[in-house]
């Protein structure tokens, strides 16, 4: 069996290339546009941010030293040599980073606990009127945007140092997320329910409790787990700015380069945030299933 | 009409046992879990030194502060400002930049549909976690030590901090893609780099293009933090006048930081939706 490739004639395959060429050249040149622009606006802000590339090129060789010194000890040896040395100061740091947690775990409850009362008000469908909405969804979305260390930064001010400034900044920082999140599960919640419960006469409150709330518990539990992971690592940056936790150590020992200190306490960090980040998609897994982590 | 039907109770609960005694573990289980989460709540404001008495003068401290913050008033600093805001911006862009470009081909590594075997994977992708369980402040401390102060090592740190993630985000885009154009390439006698070209690049770039841009958005709020510990952009103004307690200015910075916020998550979802389309962003 033979096969024919048929071949247009000449003056229609020309047309055809012709219309080819152009559709291709009218892509490229607008893709060559856009790499045009991009690079322009890279070499602006190339001198926005003062980049100095002999400054890299001098310095690089400090960044890879850098981690050479800070994984060498006093006596000059490899850290993995001496772990008890290395970790001379594990017991402090092991109660720091508790501290953190705790901060963390204070902080994500509050903040879910707010988020929980402000978020039926934000929703669009349970708000029950338009300019409470607007009002609670813009001080969400103030709490989200402002960084929760700007807000640490000031809390420190007001409340004095301690990690009582680094629970209320994460707090608000959570309300705010958290509060956006869940309210966008009860707008996908069924409105159903909340119809059959207000047939019968019951309040707004009523409402709530018994026809919303039982839908949307599995949702809220699975956001504020994973908010709680994110506050993890949020929480051990707190102490930079003297709002408690593992972040003030780790500031101290970087800026008065004890560096066998710094590996050791960023290893720490490191290892707890995979275990927590383990530990709670394992928890998410068990409570919700599968079909609930996203 | 029917008259109701006398319900024999007996009846159903010896059929369905289940529903009427659920086991003791079941039912206690969810207030067990409310009292441990509260233990540890109550716990944790104890040990962390929470007062009523503390928290309300705090709070009283902070009510003032909120009433010297009004009006927002940059004074004469304006010119400042606004260039800081550039930096913040300047460092964001360039950061992420960066940070995609050294991703790309670390994200190859790390695919399990173009390096099959799990040795040579496994510690691509425990070397990209370990990178992406350090903060970008971590990562911007490091950096001064090494550039300098300024905003270069802000730069550097968010790129660092971003190829982790990218890495990550990277590779799993690739892990995604269909494998039967790869093939169809294959087929056709290309080798393994023409595969990775016309394969799977036409596939994976609109995605990690839409990533980029999202990255750059939330750069943005990140750049504006590093300056906190001395990275250069509006952080560090921010910062300084915290702590010379200049309120008027300090609301004023966290206007700007909100409005510039709002612009660049404007222009990106734009950008973004002009790149792959409404439907295929999350």
């Amino acid at each position: 069996m033979t096969l024919a490739v048929s071949i247009l004639p000449e003056q229609q395959l020309a047309v055809l290339n012709a219309a080819y060429h152009q559709a291709v050249s009218r892509r490229r040149l607008r893709l060559l546009l856009g790499v045009v622009v991009f690079a322009a606006a890279l070499v602006l802000a190339g001198f926005g941010a003062e980049v100095n590339l002999r400054t890299l090129f001098t310095y690089f060789g400090n960044f890879v030293s850098y981690f050479d010194r800070i994984l060498t000890l006093d006596s000059g040896q490899r850290v993995w040599t001496d772990i008890g040395e290395w970790f001379w100061g594990l017991r402090k740091w092991l109660r720091m980073l508790g501290e953190t947690l705790l901060i963390s775990y204070v902080g994500t409850l509050i903040g879910a606990t707010f988020a929980f009362c402000l978020n039926f008000f934000a929703a669009e469908n349970t708000s029950p009127s338009p300019w409470l909405r607007f009002v609670v969804r813009r001080l969400l979305e103030f709490a989200r945007t402002v960084p929760g260390i700007v807000f640490a930064l000031i809390f420190v001010i007001a409340f004095g140092l301690g990690p009582m400034a680094g629970v209320l900044a994460i707090a608000i920082h959570s309300t705010g997320a958290l509060g956006k999140l869940f309210s966008e599960i009860v707008e996908n919640a069924d409105m159903k329910p909340v119809e059959g419960i207000r047939s019968t006469g019951a309040s707004w409150l009523s409402c709530m409790r018994f026809a919303i709330v039982p839908q949307v518990t599995a949702g809220y539990a699975s956001y504020a787990l994973l908010r709680f992971e994110i506050n993890v690592r949020e929480a051990s940056v707190m102490g930079f700015v003297g709002a408690g936790g593992i972040g003030q150590e780790l500031v101290v020992a970087i800026r008065k380069f004890y560096y066998s200190d710094v590996s050791a306490i960023l290893l720490t960090i490191i290892v707890t945030v995979f275990i927590i980040d383990i530990s709670t998609g394992w928890l998410r897994g068990r409570l919700f299933g599968r079909e609930a982590r996203t | 009409m029917t008259e109701p039907q006398e319900v024999d109770t007996r009846e159903l609960r010896a059929r369905y046992p289940d529903v009427f005694d659920r086991p003791a573990s079941a039912r206690l289980a969810m207030p067990a879990m409310i009292v441990a989460a509260f233990a540890i709540l109550v716990y944790g404001l104890v040990d962390l030194d929470f007062s009523p008495s503390r928290f309300f003068s705090g709070l009283s401290q902070l009510g003032w502060i909120s009433v010297m913050m009004i009006p927002p008033d940059p004074g004469s600093s304006l010119p400042v400002y606004l260039k800081a805001l550039g930096e913040t911006l300047s460092i964001a862009l360039l950061g992420t930049t960066l940070a995609a470009l050294f991703a790309l081909p670390v994200s190859l590594l790390a695919a399990r549909n173009i390096v099959p075997s799990n040795i040579l994977r496994f510690p691509v992708r425990r070397f990209l976690d370990s990178i992406r369980g350090v903060d970008t402040l971590i990562w911007a401390l490091v950096w001064i030590n090494v550039v300098g102060l300024g905003p270069f090592a802000g730069v550097l740190a968010i790129a660092v901090s971003d190829f982790g993630a990218f890495g990550k985000l990277f590779s799993e885009a690739i892990e995604g893609a269909d494998q039967k154009q790869v093939e169809g390439i294959r087929a056709s006698g290309g080798s393994a780099l023409h595969e990775i070209r016309f394969g799977l690049l036409p596939q994976v770039l609109p995605v990690i293009a839409g990533q980029v841009l999202y990255f750059i958005e939330s750069n943005t709020r990140s750049a504006t933090i590093i300056g906190i510990v001395g990275a250069g952009g509006i952080g560090l103004q921010l910062a300084e006048q915290i702590r010379v307690l200049e309120w008027q200015k300090v609301s004023f910075l966290i206007l700007m930081i909100l409005v510039a916020v709002a612009a660049i998550d404007f222009v990106s979802s734009k950008l973004r939706f002009a790149i792959i389309g409404r439907r295929a962003v999350a």
